[in-house]
C-alpha cells in the first residue's frame, strides 16, 4: 500500500520532471537561432545610433587621418598596426589593379603608374565598419568585444584574452594585436572623444570632409541626408555583416 | 520494488555534484560585478573606453587664444582644414600654451602631402603642382601663407 | 624602432601584392597548428577504442586500453597549445566562467569538459575500478591510497556491481562516440565558421576534421600498440595490426575522397577568393599540400594498406609497411593542420596579395615549444600505463 503511493508520486514527480524538462528544451531549441546568429539592435531610443559615411570621391590620399589616430589613440608608429589607413587603387588600362599603403599612407603617396597607363586610380580609406552583426562580436569567447549602446564596436581591455579569434573573423583587416598591451586593439570611433562630443580624431583632421558619422536613427542628421541624396554601397555586402561604413562612390575593385 | 542505484552511480553523483558546486562558487566570485548589465560584457567597460585623454583639442579650442589666425585663414582656401591636421595634436599645447609643445611643419613635403601631383586624387578636390617643378628652389611658405596661401609673400 | 620588431619588417620585404597592414604578422602559429592535431588524435584514438566495444571486434581487444589511455594523455595536453598561445594566458578561466553563447571558441571549453568528465574518465573509470580495487588491497604504502582514492573510495566488488560497471561503460561508450564526434567536429567549426576567411569557411570543415582525426587517431594508436608491445617485448599480433590496417584504409578512403570532394567544390563554383587561392595551392602551400598531405600522407598510405589487404606473407614485411605507413599518415595529417591553420592567414582577406610566414625555433609561439607540447602526451601516456597498466587488469569474466 505505502510502497503503491510512494511509486505514484514517484511517478507524477517523473512525468512532471519530463515536461518540465522537455518544455526547457524545445523553448531552447526554439530560442537558440537567437544564441547563434550575432546582431545588435539598437536598444535605447533616446541614444544615438551611429553609422559613418565615406566619401572616396573626396579623398586627397593625404594620410592626416592615418596619422592622428595613431597619435589620438596610442597606437605604435610601425607600420604593421593600424586602426585607420588609406589605400590607393590604381586600374591600369590593361585591367590589372594596383593596390598599395605604404605605412597605411601616413606619408602621402606617389603614383608609381605612369599616366598613360592608367585607366582609373582612386584613394580608399579603411575604417572599423562597426558592423550591427559583427563577425569579430559573435566569435569573441569571452566578451571582451560587443556593440555598445550606441553600435559602437569596443574592446575591453581589462577583460581581453588575447586568442586573436576576432583578428580571424573581421572580414576587412581592422584588428590587431597591440604590441604593447597584448589585448586585441581597433577603432572605438574615438568613443572617448565622442563622448565629450568632439568629432573623432581622422574626422577632425580630414582636410576635405571625406568622412562623416552621424547618429541613423534622427531622420535630420547630415548622415541621413546624405545617404538620402548619394548611391552609397557596403564592403564584402555578401558576408551580411550589417555595416554601418557607408561608402560613397564606391568603385568594385575594392574588398 | 525498490529502484536500485549502482553504488559506483552514487559515488560519481557525489563527486559531480561537489565540482559543479565548487564551479559555480568560483564562478560566482570570479565574473565582474558589472558583467552582463548591458549585455554580454563588463558594463564598466563602456566608462574605460570613454577614459583615455585626448590628444587633439579641436579647432574650437585653438580660437580662445588664436583668433587672428583663424580670422586670416577662414578668408582664404584653407579655410576648411582645421588647424591641427597641420600642426598636429594640439592638447598639450591647450593646456600648457608652450610654443615647444605644437609642431610647426615647414617641408615641402608637407605641403605636398596634399598637394602633389597624384592621379588617384580627384579634380575639383584640391589643386595640384608638380613638386618637382613648381618653384623648387624655396618652401612653400617662403612664398605661401600657410594660414592664406594666396596671401603671397612675395 | 626598427629593432623593436625585427621579424615583422623582414616579412615586410617579402610580401607579394597588396595584403592589408594589420595583416603581415600571422595571428595564429604553429601552437595552433599542433592544437587540432592533437584533439584529432584523441578522437581518434577514442572511436577505435569504441570500434572494439560498441561493435564487438574482438581482435582490437589489446588496443582497446592502450587508445583509451593514449586519448586520455593527448586530451590533458589538447588545450595546453591554445592557452600557451593567447596573449593574456592568465585570463583563459574567463571562457568558462562568461562564455559567450554565439561564439565557437567559447563553447567548445564546455565540449572539452564534457568529453573529459563525462566520457573519457568515466570510460577509464568504469574499466578500471574493479581492477584497482584490487590493486588497493595488493599494494602498500602511498600506491595504496592513490588507488584508494582514485576508487572513489568505494570497494564494492560484488558480482553485480562489477557487472554494473561494464554495462554503465557501455553507455558512456555509446554517449562517447558522438561526443567524440562532436569534439572534433567542434574544432573544424571553429575554423569552418569564420565566414571572412574563405580558405576556412565551408560546412564541410567540420567532417573534414573529424575524418583526418580518425585518421591520424588510429595510426596513432597503431604505432603505439607497436612501441609497447616493442618494450614490453612481447611479441606483435600480426593480426591485431592488419584489424587496425582495415579500419585505416576506409577511414583513409572516406577522408580523401570528402576533402576531395572540397577541393572539387571550391574550384568549380570558383567564387571570389578563387584566383587567390589557387595561387596560394600552387605556391606556397605546394609543398605541404600536394607533397605532404596529398603524396606521402594519402596516396602512398592507400596504396600500401591496399596492398594489405590481399597480401598476408611475410609477417616481418607486414609489420615494418604498417609502421612506415602509420608515421606516413601521421605526417599527411599533420601537413593538413598545417594547411588549414597557415594557409588561411597567409593571404590577404583583400584576395589581392600573400604574406609569409617563417616558424621560429625558440619562444612561446616556436617549434621547440611545438614539440613539447607534441612530446608531453607520451610522457603523461608512460605515467598512465605504469599507473593502470592493462596487463595487469583482473580479468573479465564472461557472464
Ligand atoms: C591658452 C592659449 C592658447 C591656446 C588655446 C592655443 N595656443 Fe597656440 N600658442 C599660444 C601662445 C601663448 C603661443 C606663443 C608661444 C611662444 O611664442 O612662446 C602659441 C604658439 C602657437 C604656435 C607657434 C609655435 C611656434 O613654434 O612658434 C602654433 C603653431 C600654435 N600656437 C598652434 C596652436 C593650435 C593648433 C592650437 C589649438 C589646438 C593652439 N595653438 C591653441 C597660446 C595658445
Ligand atoms: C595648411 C596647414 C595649416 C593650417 C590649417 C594651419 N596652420 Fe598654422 N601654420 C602652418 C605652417 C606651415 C606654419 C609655419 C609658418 C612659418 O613657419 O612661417 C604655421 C604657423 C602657425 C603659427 C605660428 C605663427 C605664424 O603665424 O607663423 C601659429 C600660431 C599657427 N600656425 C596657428 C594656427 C592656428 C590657430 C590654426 C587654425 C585656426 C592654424 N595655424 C592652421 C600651417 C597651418
Ligand atoms: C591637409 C591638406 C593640405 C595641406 C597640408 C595643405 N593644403 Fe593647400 N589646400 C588644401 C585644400 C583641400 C585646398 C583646396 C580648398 C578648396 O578648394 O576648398 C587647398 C588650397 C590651396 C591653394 C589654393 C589653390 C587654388 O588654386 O585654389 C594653395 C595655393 C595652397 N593650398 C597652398 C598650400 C601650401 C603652400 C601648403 C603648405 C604650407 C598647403 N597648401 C598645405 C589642402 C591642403
Ligand atoms: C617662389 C615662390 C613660390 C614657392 C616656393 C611656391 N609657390 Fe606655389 N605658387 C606661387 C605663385 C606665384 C603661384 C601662382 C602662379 C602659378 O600658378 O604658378 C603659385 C601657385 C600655387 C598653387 C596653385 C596652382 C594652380 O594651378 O592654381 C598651388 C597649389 C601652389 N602654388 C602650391 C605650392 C606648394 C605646395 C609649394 C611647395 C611645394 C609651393 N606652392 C611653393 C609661388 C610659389
Amino acid at each position: 500500500m505505502g510502497n503503491e503511493g510512494v511509486k505514484s508520486s514517484r511517478r507524477k514527480f517523473l512525468k512532471s520532471a519530463a515536461t518540465a524538462s522537455g518544455a526547457i528544451l524545445g523553448y531552447s531549441l526554439l530560442k537558440s537561432s537567437q544564441y547563434l546568429v550575432y546582431a545588435a539592435e539598437p536598444e535605447d531610443p533616446n541614444l544615438p545610433w551611429y553609422g559613418i559615411v565615406i566619401d572616396v570621391e573626396k579623398c586627397i590620399g593625404c594620410g592626416a587621418c592615418a596619422k592622428a589616430c595613431k597619435n589620438e589613440n596610442d597606437v605604435p608608429v610601425e607600420p604593421f598596426f593600424f586602426r585607420t589607413w588609406v589605400e590607393q587603387y590604381t586600374v591600369k588600362n590593361d585591367g590589372s589593379v594596383e593596390i598599395q599603403s605604404p605605412n597605411g599612407g601616413i606619408d602621402g603617396f606617389t603614383q608609381t603608374v605612369p599616366d598613360e597607363e592608367i585607366f582609373k586610380s582612386f584613394f580608399v580609406p579603411k575604417m572599423c565598419n562597426h558592423c550591427a552583426k559583427s563577425p569579430c562580436v559573435q566569435v569573441c569567447p569571452v566578451g571582451a568585444t560587443y556593440d555598445s549602446p550606441e553600435g559602437i564596436v569596443l574592446v575591453d581591455e581589462k577583460y581581453c584574452i588575447g586568442c586573436r579569434y576576432c583578428v580571424q573573423a573581421c572580414p576587412y583587416g581592422c584588428r590587431f594585436i597591440h604590441p604593447v598591451k597584448k589585448v586585441a586593439s581597433k577603432c572605438t570611433l574615438c568613443y572617448h572623444r565622442i563622448k565629450k562630443g568632439l568629432a573623432p580624431a581622422c574626422m577632425e583632421t580630414c582636410p576635405t570632409g571625406a568622412r562623416m558619422y552621424g547618429n541613423l536613427r534622427d531622420k535630420n542628421s547630415e548622415i541621413v541626408k546624405f545617404l538620402k541624396e548619394h548611391t552609397t554601397q557596403v564592403l564584402r555586402p555578401n558576408l551580411n555583416t550589417g555595416a554601418k561604413l557607408y561608402y560613397n562612390a564606391l568603385s568594385s575593385e575594392v574588398r | 520494488m525498490k529502484f536500485y542505484v549502482p553504488p559506483q552511480l552514487k559515488r560519481l553523483a557525489i563527486a559531480f555534484a561537489v565540482f559543479i558546486v565548487l564551479f559555480l562558487v568560483l564562478r560566482k566570485f570570479l565574473v565582474p560585478d558589472s558583467f552582463g548589465q548591458y549585455g554580454h560584457y563588463r558594463g564598466d567597460s563602456l566608462a574605460d573606453n570613454a577614459l583615455p585623454e585626448i590628444h587633439y583639442a579641436g579647432q574650437q579650442a585653438c580660437l580662445d587664444c588664436h583668433q587672428d589666425i583663424e580670422d586670416l585663414k577662414a578668408k582664404d582656401v584653407h579655410a576648411r582644414i582645421h588647424c591641427e591636421t597641420c600642426h598636429g595634436p594640439g592638447q598639450k599645447h591647450v593646456l600648457s600654451g608652450e610654443a615647444s609643445d605644437i609642431l610647426k611643419p615647414d617641408s615641402r613635403e608637407f605641403c605636398g602631402n596634399c598637394h602633389g601631383k597624384n592621379a588617384a586624387k580627384k579634380p575639383g578636390t584640391i589643386v595640384q603642382v608638380q613638386l618637382s617643378e613648381h618653384n623648387t628652389d624655396k618652401k612653400c611658405i617662403e612664398c605661401h601663407n600657410p594660414h592664406q596661401p594666396w596671401e603671397m609673400k612675395e | 624602432m626598427e629593432s623593436s620588431y625585427p621579424h615583422l619588417y623582414e616579412i615586410l620585404s617579402h610580401i607579394q601584392g597588396y595584403i592589408f597592414p594589420n595583416e603581415i604578422d600571422l595571428q595564429w602559429g604553429i601552437l595552433i597548428v599542433v592544437y587540432p592535431f592533437i584533439t584529432g588524435l584523441v578522437a581518434g584514438a577514442f572511436i577505435l577504442a569504441s570500434l572494439e566495444r560498441v561493435f564487438k571486434d574482438k581482435v582490437l581487444k589489446p588496443t582497446y586500453q592502450i587508445a583509451l589511455l593514449t586519448a586520455l594523455s593527448f586530451l590533458l595536453v589538447a588545450t595546453m597549445p591554445l592557452i600557451s598561445h593567447l596573449a593574456q594566458p592568465q585570463r583563459a578561466y574567463e571562457i568558462m566562467i562568461t562564455p559567450h553563447s554565439s561564439s565557437a571558441m567559447a563553447i567548445f571549453g564546455f565540449v572539452y569538459l564534457w568529453y573529459l568528465m563525462v566520457v573519457l574518465l568515466l570510460e577509464i573509470w568504469f574499466d578500471y575500478r574493479h581492477s584497482m580495487v584490487v590493486w588497493a588491497e595488493e599494494k602498500k604504502g602511498i600506491m595504496k591510497w592513490v588507488y584508494r582514492i582514485l576508487t572513489l573510495g568505494l570497494n564494492d566488488i560484488s558480482p553485480r556491481t562489477v557487472s554494473w560497471d561494464r554495462k554503465l561503460g557501455y553507455i558512456i561508450t555509446v554517449v562517447g562516440i558522438p561526443s567524440a564526434f562532436i569534439l572534433h567536429g567542434y574544432v573544424g567549426f571553429i575554423f569552418g565558421s569564420i565566414k571572412a576567411n574563405p580558405w576556412w569557411s565551408t560546412p564541410l570543415m567540420p567532417i573534414i576534421f573529424l575524418f583526418s582525426a580518425m585518421v591520424s587517431g588510429i595510426a596513432m594508436v597503431m604505432l603505439i600498440y607497436m612501441a609497447v608491445s616493442y618494450i614490453r617485448t612481447r611479441t606483435l599480433d600480426v593480426n591485431v595490426l592488419d584489424a587496425i590496417g582495415k579500419y585505416l584504409f576506409f577511414v583513409l578512403i572516406l577522408d580523401f575522397t570528402i576533402e576531395g570532394l572540397d577541393q572539387i567544390h571550391r574550384i568549380y563554383v570558383a567564387e571570389e577568393s578563387f584566383e587567390t587561392i589557387k595561387l596560394l595551392v600552387e605556391g606556397k602551400l605546394y609543398l605541404t599540400l600536394f607533397i605532404s598531405q596529398g603524396l606521402i600522407g594519402t596516396l602512398i598510405p592507400l596504396g600500401v594498406l591496399a596492398f594489405l589487404q590481399f597480401y598476408k606473407g611475410k609477417i616481418k614485411l607486414r609489420k615494418t609497411l604498417y609502421f612506415i605507413t602509420g608515421i606516413m599518415v601521421l605526417i599527411g595529417v599533420y601537413s593538413m593542420r598545417w594547411n588549414v591553420v597557415i594557409g588561411g592567414q597567409l593571404f590577404s582577406k583583400s584576395f589581392s596579395g600573400f604574406t609569409s610566414f617563417k616558424v621560429g625555433l625558440i619562444g612561446i609561439d616556436g617549434t621547440l615549444m611545438a614539440i613539447f607540447w607534441l612530446l608531453l602526451p607520451f610522457g603523461i601516456l608512460t605515467f598512465l600505463l605504469w599507473l593502470l597498466p592493462p596487463w595487469k587488469m583482473v580479468p573479465e569474466v564472461e557472464e
